[in-house]
């Protein structure tokens, strides 16, 4: 087909153009802010304008690339190149917890952080090799398409999609609060404003193109994030060691480290038991729960659905294989720079923080102290007299700052590294707008997953073949539960006005379905299927800013359950699926809910419900990774009156410490998923073997000549 | 349906360029990093980095790149020699 090859030409010969303009378009943008900056504009004018500036842009590509073709809104029209798709699953990849959290996960927990680090490029193996190329072949829309289709009928399919929704809305929810923490602290915004104005940047990019809008503002979202992730490090680098591949000088900087953390043991400001080495392994996770991170993420990585759906996009199989490749390039590229970030701010906080006179503190530390993110002495880090203040009143103080007085909030680490430098503001504009990026080009790819699974599985593939009686009952049955849903669990205040969340959200579905009302009868079945989606679109995005506007703590622990979460339910059958024919329906149905539920029970008891854990289920303690000591004392902490309370806060003594072989609850998927293998097994070999039709099905999808399996006429 | 013997071969074939990836995979995500500890006593000169922290935080996420452009090629041939490479 050399006329689609040379078409293809054309058009990656313009899309370089494009993106190759686009990016110079932005550099420019920031000279123009750096000369606004030398003319005397104040700082909160400029993070405005860059916040602003990158919000447009992605809308207006969204607005651009706005369809009304079924296979353009959900795989792009299957023709994004390798290369980009690369850099759209970059960005898709790559969220708040990446960009802003990662660095400083890896300056509090030195080596074992680098768990995280493994886990999220590693898992790239496993979708090409595995996974992501025969989906692919397979020609599906959504990952619950291929269960529904391998595993014959809507019970598989429905299975997929609620473990879709439950991995995606946890990782969602994450994204949305990471949007509201940096537009917050840049604009100064209050934070339930701040997440109402990321929300408004994500529908606007992916409302009206779904998949195809997705993709190319996903792809300038990279290269806005990629931008501002490097150039502070790069310049520090350079100040510092003379070279700019931060990469390379920061192995330095861990000698000297190491080196100033003996000198500290030795100067009496911090001791063995509260140091931790930055090299030393295994202080922060014992070796099971560091390797079942590692674990954990890579094959959360190759189950988690906004990640696969990326390469149903791509022209051929061979492009979904070398998109993977590039994938995990453009990853790599701020994943190997983490670590650089962590040593550099360690290096400034060891050499130029602890061990000095508290009156002679570095000035960049009091922004971020004001807003409590720094603490010395217990007390907010705001001003040289507020730090003296409080180590005064400590007794017996020795008047320096010893390790023990010091704690920095992670979220500090990447933010502030502009100002240790010494750079202009500009950088840190720039470092804003780059974690924006971030956070939204993810919450976008996770929101678009849920709501295509939505629409396109349940709505179309499940509620329209339904005759017309049952298919209102269906119908008025879901509003119901949404409704309910809704009153029940959203009862606290919104930013707007105060209102209620669940009026404000119920008056909102009533205008929705009315304006959706007066089209339906006169659209047609492909304009049904996209509104159902738009609408759905809507409302999974309102609903994760109403519960991220609750702040659920912890983001990389949420983002962690998510990994766990698709990886039991999605890994077993997907893999099961495509490389052994035996795998019947019984099979697949079965291990789904048994891994899938294995994880989710002890992800709930362990954080929801400790005390019924350790009276019925045998939980114990985990234990301290060091000395080996449990993390409570269970006998004390079950003889509380609050132990057998249910959903409790993470003040609990018991939320998240206790377990089975004690394995943290993030890697609850290590219990789910060899299940859901075994369960797999055994079942389909007691049932008949799958049809012949089915087997020769199998074989399709492993040959990547042809037609896709799943063909749709839908223009 | 019977699977053809072309069909067959060409699967035996990805099967064992799966397994062969699987294993470097596994070796560069798990094995090398149980070694840490001893790994630390070696310095990469010049740069300083202890050799087993270096592994995990640049070392391996180089080697699984560089395995994924290596693997595409690999497949694509194998696919190309039993004709079922998709059309250029």
């Amino acid at each position: 087909m050399a006329t689609q090859s040379a078409a293809n030409e054309a058009f990656y010969k313009q899309l370089g153009k494009i993106y190759g303009g686009y990016t110079g378009g932005f550099i420019a943008f920031i000279i123009f802010v750096a000369i606004l900056e030398l003319m005397g504009v104040p700082n909160v004018i400029l993070g405005y304008l860059f916040v602003f500036f990158t919000l447009a842009v992605y809308a207006y590509i969204g607005v651009l690339t706005r369809t009304m073709e079924v296979s353009e809104y959900y795989v792009a029209g299957r023709r994004v190149p390798a290369l980009y798709n690369g850099m759209a699953t970059g960005a898709d990849w790559m969220s708040a917890a990446s960009f802003v959290g990662m660095a400083g996960t890896l300056f509090l927990a030195g080596y074992d952080g680098l768990a995280w680090v493994l886990g999220w490029t590693g898992g790239y193996v496993l979708v090409s090799i595995l996974v992501g190329p025969y989906l692919r072949k397979f020609g599906a829309y959504t990952v619950p398409d291929f269960l529904g289709f391998r595993f014959g009928g809507n019970f598989a399919r429905f299975l997929g999609v609620i473990v879709l929704v439950a991995c995606s809305f946890t990782y969602v929810t994450a994204q949305v609060f990471g949007t509201g923490i940096i537009a917050s602290r840049f604009l100064g915004m209050p934070f339930e404003l701040a997440v109402f104005v990321g929300l408004a940047g994500i529908l606007l990019c992916s409302m009206l193109g779904g998949m195809r809008a997705v993709t190319w503002t996903q792809i300038a979202q990279y290269i806005v994030l990629i931008i501002a992730y490097l150039t502070p490090i790069v310049i520090l680098s350079t100040q510092r060691y003379g070279i700019p591949i931060p990469e390379l000088t920061y192995g330095q900087a861990i000698a000297e480290i190491t080196a100033r953390e003996k000198e500290m043991i030795a100067q009496g400001l911090a001791t063995t038991a509260n140091l931790k080495a930055h090299i030393v392994p295994f202080q922060t996770y014992t070796p099971l729960n560091f390797f079942g991170i590692i674990f954990c993420m890579m094959v959360g990585t190759a189950s988690l659905p906004h990640i696969l759906m990326r390469y149903f996009t791509t022209p051929s199989v061979r492009e979904a294989r070398q998109s993977v490749a590039w994938s995990l390039f453009f990853i790599f590229l701020l994943y190997f720079s983490a670590p650089a970030y962590a040593a550099f701010s360690k290096l400034e906080v060891y050499t130029n923080i602890i061990g000095r006179d508290v009156a002679s503190i570095r000035p960049w530390m009091f922004t971020w102290g004001e807003l409590g993110l720094i603490q010395i002495c217990g007390k907010n880090a705001s001003s040289v007299q507020a730090v003296i203040d409080a180590c005064k009143a400590i007794p017996n103080h020795p008047g320096v700052v010893r390790f023990s007085d010091f704690v920095i909030n992670t979220d500090v680490i990447v933010l502030s590294t502009p100002e240790i430098a010494g750079l202009p503001y500009v950088i840190s504009g720039l470092v804003a707008a780059g974690g924006l990026a971030a956070a939204l080009s993810t919450a976008d790819g996770l929101l678009l997953a849920i709501a295509n699974a939505l629409s396109h599985d349940i709505y179309y593939k499940m509620i329209t073949p339904l005759r017309s009686g049952a298919r209102y009952t269906v119908v008025g049955l879901i509003f119901a539960a949404v409704v309910g849903a809704i009153y029940y669990f959203l009862p606290g205040a919104s930013p707007v006005a105060g209102i209620a969340w669940r009026w404000l959200l119920l008056g909102g579905l009533a205008v929705v379905l009315l304006v959706v009302a007066m089209f339906w009868p006169r659209s047609t079945e492909v304009a049904k299927r996209l509104i159902v989606a738009r609408v759905l679109l809507l409302f999974v995005a309102i609903a994760a800013a109403a519960t991220a506007s609750t702040r659920p703590s912890d983001i990389l622990a949420m983002v962690g359950w998510a990994f766990s979460l698709a990886m039991a339910g999605n890994f077993p059958a997907l893999v099961m699926g495509i490389w052994w024919k035996r795998s019947t329906t019984a099979g697949a149905v079965a291990g789904i809910i048994a891994g899938f539920g294995l994880c989710i029970f002890y992800l709930v008891v362990t954080r929801y419900f400790p005390g019924f854990g350790v009276k019925y289920a045998g939980m114990t303690s985990l234990l301290n990774p060091v000395s080996g000591a449990p993390l409570v004392d269970i006998a004390k902490a079950m003889a509380l009156p609050n132990a057998m309370e249910s959903f409790p806060g993470l003040a609990h003594p018991l939320a998240n410490k206790v377990g089975w072989f004690n394995l943290n609850n993030i890697n609850c998927g290590l219990l789910g998923m060899p299940l859901g293998f075994l369960v797999i097994y055994v079942v389909s070999l007691m049932t008949k073997p799958p049809s012949a039709e089915m087997q020769a099905f199998v074989d399709e999808i492993r040959k990547p000549r042809g037609r896709t399996v799943l063909e749709e006429k839908t223009n | 349906m019977q699977t053809s013997a072309n069909d067959q071969a060409h699967w035996r074939r990805t099967t064992r360029l799966m397994l062969t990836h699987l294993a470097i995979w596994f070796f560069f995500g798990y094995i090398v990093h149980m070694f840490v500890n001893q790994l630390n006593e070696i310095t990469i000169p010049v740069l300083k980095f202890p050799l087993g922290f270096y592994m995990a935080a640049q070392g391996s996420l180089i080697a699984f790149v560089v395995m994924l452009f290596v693997f595409a090629r690999q497949q694509d041939k194998i696919d190309r020699e039993h004709g079922v490479a998709e059309d250029d």
